[in-house]
């Protein structure tokens, strides 16, 4: 209960790196890989919305959680600037992440090549190390604890710059480790989900991870500590069968591309032009498969507010109070 | 409603109407009967889909009694590419789930190409349930190319029929065994395959997805199915040394088509073997027993994955 009074500190994801100090700023993370792709001068200032063409100071970008002020577009997030959008104390100002009351747990889970895959001449181990090199991440999950509005929580968020944010044998063993986490600490947690499903470079192993993280989402559950489950931009595949769907509460960003089968595949089986809204958050939201659509300025207070009725606190004033008097008997 | 309506099981065929089809590439000759088949990959796969070979119902009829056939989600509708009901096999009575295809075109219409959609895994959720509230331990029979994918699969929530059906295999303490009869593809067989003990047919495949969607997927060309088969490593071999699978049930030379009673007769030896020793391992008929088998359960799919640490 004491972390919610310490202060917020930079932290990095690197695998190789451990904790910085707060003049050590940490860069490298800042942008998604598809703005540094094309990236020149003037990408450093502006970004340009990939939905409505209106060109965006980077600044006000982030200043408005990389929501496009015109239009409402979502841009995809890196998982610290998921993190950093959504704990307390996190932050992200000209380009620097600061993940808050984030601290990451597991980092030493790393993937192999389980099934000695090969595709096209080139060997999934090295690829592995490429992607690893490329985005400073060890795979495409990462976990911990933070607080939420000063509720306590255990947090999973998945980065799709790391393989499609594919789920093999690390993303399933860090979520299991992720919800026992949670029921040690008897919080809730929240998973953020980006995903192209599951990863096929790691063969039956990854498809058997949907069992496995249901397998102790299952356990969270009989603890009676909620799974609030939140997908974004874009999720499908074998995340969107398992853990993420059968979560107790089910939320979307708005827009967010999310089902089972790829549209491309769908298009291909039934040889017709599919609905332009066809699943879009929207979309599942109309059809009963969600519990709400929720804008990313609006995420951090409606989890807060979920996960204090889930305590059965009535208020973020209440909740301090508890947690004081609770530490004053101390 | 998107699927076919005329959906009780008198239309299938019998096995033996299309005995003297043989896939190319698959030879008879040379095979020793000690050791497992060694041959390619896609070999195997061809076997998997061969049309003659047993499917679900083909395995309810031999291996069981008093099969009594069970309809629809109570929600939306009923799927004919997942077959269910209760029935007496080895002397008790069990929950009964397969995926089932057809073996010509209008079978195959009707029952999708043994691709299920949410009404069939909704339908499967609901047996499973039943089962649990009886005490029946449950038998499942995975045979599908992977979960139906069109535009009307997606409306009602496909994604979230397995994720559901996962979760409610991981919570209800009855008996619980799988066998891979044909092909299991994905999600769609793994929304009926999360049980205590998982058998593989020796010519049956398990993957990730589908060897044409993996190829797809990979290189944007189904085309290169043959190579994915390969990559991905979904013989019963490679998933008995990766220990995702219990044991490999024998074939006679030739495929499982070519001596159907045999290979029935096979998976009806190795199901009750595994069921009677679940039986007795857990006890399953105290509360104690079955919370075990449940614990037990969830921590060998808790096991599954190869990381480093």
């Amino acid at each position: 209960m004491k972390d919610i009074f310490r202060r917020p500190r930079y932290f990095s994801i690197g695998q190789d790196k451990e904790h910085e100090k707060e003049e050590h700023k940490d860069t490298r993370n800042a942008t998604a890989p598809q703005d540094r792709a094309d990236r020149d001068a003037s990408d450093a200032i502006w970004t340009k919305c990939p939905k409505c063409g209106e060109l965006l100071y980077n600044r006000q970008l982030e200043n408005n959680l990389k929501v496009c002020q015109k239009c409402g577009h979502h841009f995809r997030l890196s998982s610290q600037e998921r993190i950093a959008f959504l704990v307390d104390g996190g932050k992200v100002d000209d380009g620097v992440v600061d993940t808050g009351t984030f601290e990451e747990q597991g980092k030493a889970v790393m993937p192999v090549d389980a099934i000695g895959f090969e595709s096209l001449g080139q060997k999934y181990a090295s690829k592995l190390v490429d992607t690893q090199r490329k985005t400073d991440l060890n795979d495409a999950l990462i976990y911990g604890t933070a607080t939420i509005e000063d509720v306590p929580v255990t947090l999973a968020v998945v980065d799709f710059r790391f393989f499609g944010g594919s789920m093999g044998s690390v993303f399933g063993e860090k979520l299991a480790r992720a919800a026992e986490l949670a029921i040690e600490r008897g919080t809730g947690i929240v998973t953020v989900s980006a995903s192209g499903g599951a990863r096929m470079q790691e063969g039956i192993f990854s498809l058997m991870q949907m069992a496995k993280s249901t397998a102790v989402m299952a356990q969270l559950s009989e603890a009676h500590l909620p799974h609030i489950s939140v997908l974004v931009d874009p999720c499908t595949g074998g995340v969107t069968a398992s853990y993420a769907t059968s979560a107790d509460i089910v939320m979307a960003e708005p827009g967010a591309l999310i089902g089972f089968a790829g549209p491309r595949v769908i298009e291909q089986t039934i040889k017709q032009k599919l609905p332009a809204d066809f699943q879009t958050s929207e979309f599942l939201l109309k059809h009963g498969m969600l519990d709400m659509v929720t804008p990313r300025r609006e995420l951090r207070t409606t989890i807060a507010r979920l996960l204090r009725l889930y305590r059965g606190d009535q208020s973020p004033a209440a909740v301090t109070q508890k947690e004081t008097s609770a530490s004053s008997v101390q | 409603m998107d699927h076919p309506k005329n959906n009780n099981n008198r239309s299938h065929t019998p096995i033996g109407s299309l005995r003297e089809y043989v896939p190319a590439g698959i030879s008879h000759k040379d095979e020793g009967d000690s050791a497992i088949q060694a041959i390619e990959p896609w070999q195997r796969v061809q076997i998997a889909r061969h049309p003659e070979r047993p499917h679900a119902l083909d395995y309810i009829a031999r291996l069981c009694e008093d099969f009594v056939e069970m309809h629809g989600d109570r929600i939306f509708g009923d799927d004919a590419a997942i077959v269910g009901g209760l029935a007496r096999f080895d002397g008790q009575t069990v929950m009964i789930l397969g995926e089932q295809k057809g073996r010509n075109t209008k079978e195959n219409i009707l029952r999708n190409f043994g691709m299920p959609q949410p009404e069939g895994y909704r339908k499967a959720e609901r047996l499973m349930h039943h089962a649990a509230r009886f005490g029946f331990p449950i038998i499942t029979f995975i045979d599908t190319p992977g979960a139906s994918p069109g535009v009307q699969s997606e409306e009602r929530g496909i994604g979230q029929a397995i994720a559901q059906n996962i979760l409610v295999m991981l919570e209800i303490a009855v008996p619980f065994i799988v066998t891979v009869i044909g092909e299991g593809g994905s999600g769609g067989a793994l929304a009926i395959g999360v049980g205590d003990r998982i058998l593989m047919l020796e010519n049956s495949t398990y993957s990730v997805a589908s060897p044409e969607a993996a190829a797809a997927i990979l290189w944007r060309d189904a085309s290169q199915a043959s190579s994915a088969a390969a990559a991905m490593h979904i013989t019963a071999p490679d998933l008995l040394e990766y220990g995702v699978i219990d044991e490999i049930i024998r074939e006679p030379d030739g495929g499982a088509h070519s001596d159907p009673t045999v290979t029935l007769d096979a998976v009806r030896e190795a199901i009750a073997r595994h069921l009677a020793d679940l039986q007795t391992t857990f006890a399953v008929d105290t509360p104690e027993g079955a919370r075990r088998l449940l614990e037990a359960r969830r921590e060998k799919f808790r096991r599954m994955g190869r990381f480093v640490e």
